[in-house]
């Protein structure tokens, strides 16, 4: 067969085990895979919001917390008390001793927004607050805590501020907070490299220090805190969050948004998707690699596997060619044996007639050459004699034109002239078995493609098996030759036995016989089926029990590239 | 020794100069060229002895020549004709009452004494039969 053949065996086969290989490997990695980074990044959120949450109410009970020590001292002490200064410094340095110094000041100021009393670290008493907004936001909901800013002192702090009425008149208890000890409530929250968080007013102005520079995310900020984009909605509820693309930063972001302090101001916790999943990434990474090489070690296993397994397949497609060969060859010797039994009782038919002539030449002399007309006879005898040998000769050219080694090359032959040579090589047996050889050929025959000497054999075979099947008592066996459906066609039909329909579908089997034991190998029709397919032919065999079986060999025409036979080159073709 | 012979062979040219250098050693020789003529043949000339007959012909076989020959010619003797391939049918032929086989191409020296041992054992058993007859009408007359 053909290397294009084992070729396109060996790619099949690779193609082959590369899918059976890669489908699993790519549906377990993909589901593997989204299950993974769904649940991966399941747990990175909710761990985010749980940190945003706790901060949150950190920030909040702080607060709360500063509060209500503003609250209580406000409702405590009288303002008689707390215009004393020395008891405000009292009150400020105890309050400093348990707090850590959260409390940077504290004072009290008056309904007109100046600052009566006052104790801290900054000159402020007599400041005048009237215009402040924690002065006049104080005014309506009795406790204020304001935004940070730089006041009058120019660093930045927040205020707590607490109204007191006292006889009709409003006062109003002040604390400022350490922004420092604040902002670090804050400040702590940092994951990966750009995980950070940040309060930020309604304003969008930052209450807390971001641990990097974020002026161009301002804008974007403001929005949001405004309720002006998209995350209006999220800032209202705690811990919300949403993943969107930053716009200061162009990279995706995950912001996780918690209103504190009543609503006014949104604690921001921001980081970048790549940086949040980077260990998701990374795993992802690399099972991509893990793939990669695997596919790489598949593909080329597959190759080396199929490429190996192809000349495998090569190695016993030649030796089964090759036993084919001496099956065929072992056939042959069978035939050529039984043919040489039938040729050899031939041969010594003109031999004993050479032999008788000879003595009776021997007797003439005996008797003296010139008595009666024994010269006459003599030299009749020794005509005998040559045509005897002459039908020797030709005996043993017909077995030696077959029995010629078994060449399978396939070349353009001329059917009817080898039905002729082997209908006469079968005459004798045939005569024997009493049985008639007639030929039917059909004229101007197409050559068929074939290889001469198998095609010899298959013929004596069938033949042989037509007259075995009309021994004893004789018949007719009728070779006929076609053309029809651009096949050639021949059919061996014998008179003889038949084939029981039990039997019909094992002929073909190898060693398949029903000839008694060293009688026949089974081999015959076997080796006829494999020569014929391998020709590209057909056989097929029609048989009746008592009236006979007709084989019938289906060969496909010579194309223009083979070769003639020699043999039938000379003779011609038409018959 | 004259002794009748009857060839039966289906190759002509065979039978002729066979049935020509017998006939110069002085032997009766008759000549079939198949098995239904050498029945025939035999019908015909009751006196043959000895019968020379090939195994394989076209038409009748050898063998079954031989065993028309034996059942109704019980006396003649076969000497059965064949070829190397078919040593096994001329044992055959044996064992069903043929005298002896020779093998084609065949010594005249050799057919020669066979048919001789053939036709001695003919009379011998003709003679054996005559005297049976006479012995059982001298016992006939005895009684």
């Amino acid at each position: 067969m053909s290397n294009h053949y084992y070729h396109g065996l060996a790619k099949s086969m690779m193609f082959t085990i590369i899918l059976v290989s890669f489908t699993p490997l790519l549906i377990i990695a993909l589901l593997a895979g989204y299950q993974y980074s769904v649940a991966y990044k399941g747990k990175v959120v909710a761990h985010l919001r749980e940190l945003v949450l706790k901060h949150d109410q950190n920030v909040d009970s702080y607060l709360k917390e500063k509060i209500a020590e503003i609250q209580v001292l406000a409702d405590v002490e009288g303002i008689a008390n707390l215009k004393s200064e020395a008891r405000l410094e009292a009150l400020h340095n105890s309050l400093l001793r348990h707090h850590r110094g959260d409390f940077v000041d504290l004072g009290l100021v008056n309904s007109k927004g100046v600052q009566v009393a006052y104790v801290g670290p900054f000159n402020l008493r007599g400041a005048n607050y009237a215009e402040a907004d924690w002065f006049k936001n104080v005014q309506e909901r009795q406790v204020y805590v304001s935004d940070v800013f730089l006041g009058l002192r120019g660093v930045p702090h927040f205020i707590i501020a607490v109204l007191i009425e006292s006889k009709g008149e409003k006062w109003v208890l002040r604390t400022t907070l350490d922004f420092i000890t604040f902002n670090k409530l804050v400040e702590d929250i940092r994951i990966g490299e750009t995980g950070l968080a940040f309060i930020i007013n309604r304003n969008g102005e930052f209450q807390t220090t971001p641990r990097k520079d974020l002026i161009k995310e301002v804008p974007f900020l403001k929005e949001l805190a405004a309720g002006k984009n998209e995350f209006s909605g999220l800032a209202r509820r705690r811990a919300s969050i949403s993943t969107e693309i930053n716009p200061a930063t162009g990279h995706e972001t995950i912001f996780v948004i918690s209103s504190i302090k009543n609503g006014d101001w949104l604690m921001v916790y921001q980081q970048d998707v790549s940086d949040a999943f980077s260990d998701l990434n990374q795993a992802r990474n690399l099972a991509a690699v893990v793939i990669l090489l695997g596919g790489i070690a598949i593909i080329a296993m597959a190759y080396l596997m199929s490429k190996r397994m192809a000349r495998k397949v090569e190695r016993s497609d030649l030796e089964k060619d090759m036993m084919n060969e001496q099956v065929i060859e072992a056939g042959k010797l069978a035939s050529v044996g039984e043919l040489a039994a039938g040729i050899a009782h031939e041969i010594n038919n003109p031999v004993a007639i050479m032999v008788e002539e000879a003595g009776w030449i021997q007797d003439l002399l005996e008797e003296g050459l010139y008595v009666d007309d024994n010269e006459r006879e003599v030299s009749r005898a020794l005509n005998q004699i040559r045509s005897q040998g002459t039908r020797c000769k030709d005996i043993t050219h017909k077995l030696l034109s077959f029995a010629h080694k078994i060449d399978p090359t396939i070349i353009r032959v001329c059917l009817n002239d080898l039905i002729h040579e082997m209908a006469e090589l079968c005459e004798q047996r045939a005569k024997y078995a009493n049985v008639n050889i007639e030929t039917s050929l059909a004229d101007k025959l197409p050559e068929v493609a074939a290889s001469p000497s198998e095609l010899q054999q298959v013929l004596l075979n069938l033949i042989n098996n037509a007259i075995d099947s009309m021994d004893p008592g004789g018949g007719d066996l009728d070779i006929a030759t076609r053309f029809e459906n651009d096949v050639v066609a021949v059919s061996i039909a014998d008179t003889g036995c038949g084939i029981p329909k039990s039997n019909l579908s094992r002929i073909f089997d190898p060693f398949f016989t029903t000839k008694p034991v060293g009688k026949g190998t089974g081999l015959g029709l076997s080796i006829i089926y494999g020569i014929v397919s391998k020709m590209k032919g057909e056989i097929t065999v029609k048989s009746a029990l008592d009236k006979g079986t007709v084989f019938t060999l289906k060969l496909p025409l010579a194309g223009l590239e083979l070769e003639q036979d020699e043999n039938s080159a000379n003779s011609g073709c038409v018959l | 020794m004259l002794a009748t012979i009857l060839l039966i062979d289906d190759e002509q040219g065979f039978v002729d100069t066979m049935s020509k250098r017998l006939s110069k050693r002085s032997l009766t020789v008759y000549t079939a060229y198949n098995g239904q003529e050498g029945l025939a043949a035999l019908a015909k000339y009751g006196a043959i002895d000895v019968v020379v007959l090939d195994v394989k012909m076209p038409g009748i076989n050898g063998i079954d020549v031989l065993k028309i020959i034996k059942t109704e010619y019980p006396l003649v003797e076969v000497i059965m004709l064949t070829g190397h391939a078919t040593v096994e049918s001329a044992i055959d032929g044996m064992k069903n009452g043929a005298f002896d086989y020779m093998l084609k191409p065949c010594e005249m020296e050799e057919l020669l004494a066979k048919i001789k041992d053939a036709y001695l054992k003919k009379q011998s058993q003709e003679t054996k039969i005559y005297e049976a007859r006479a012995r059982h009408i001298e016992l006939r007359r005895g009684d």
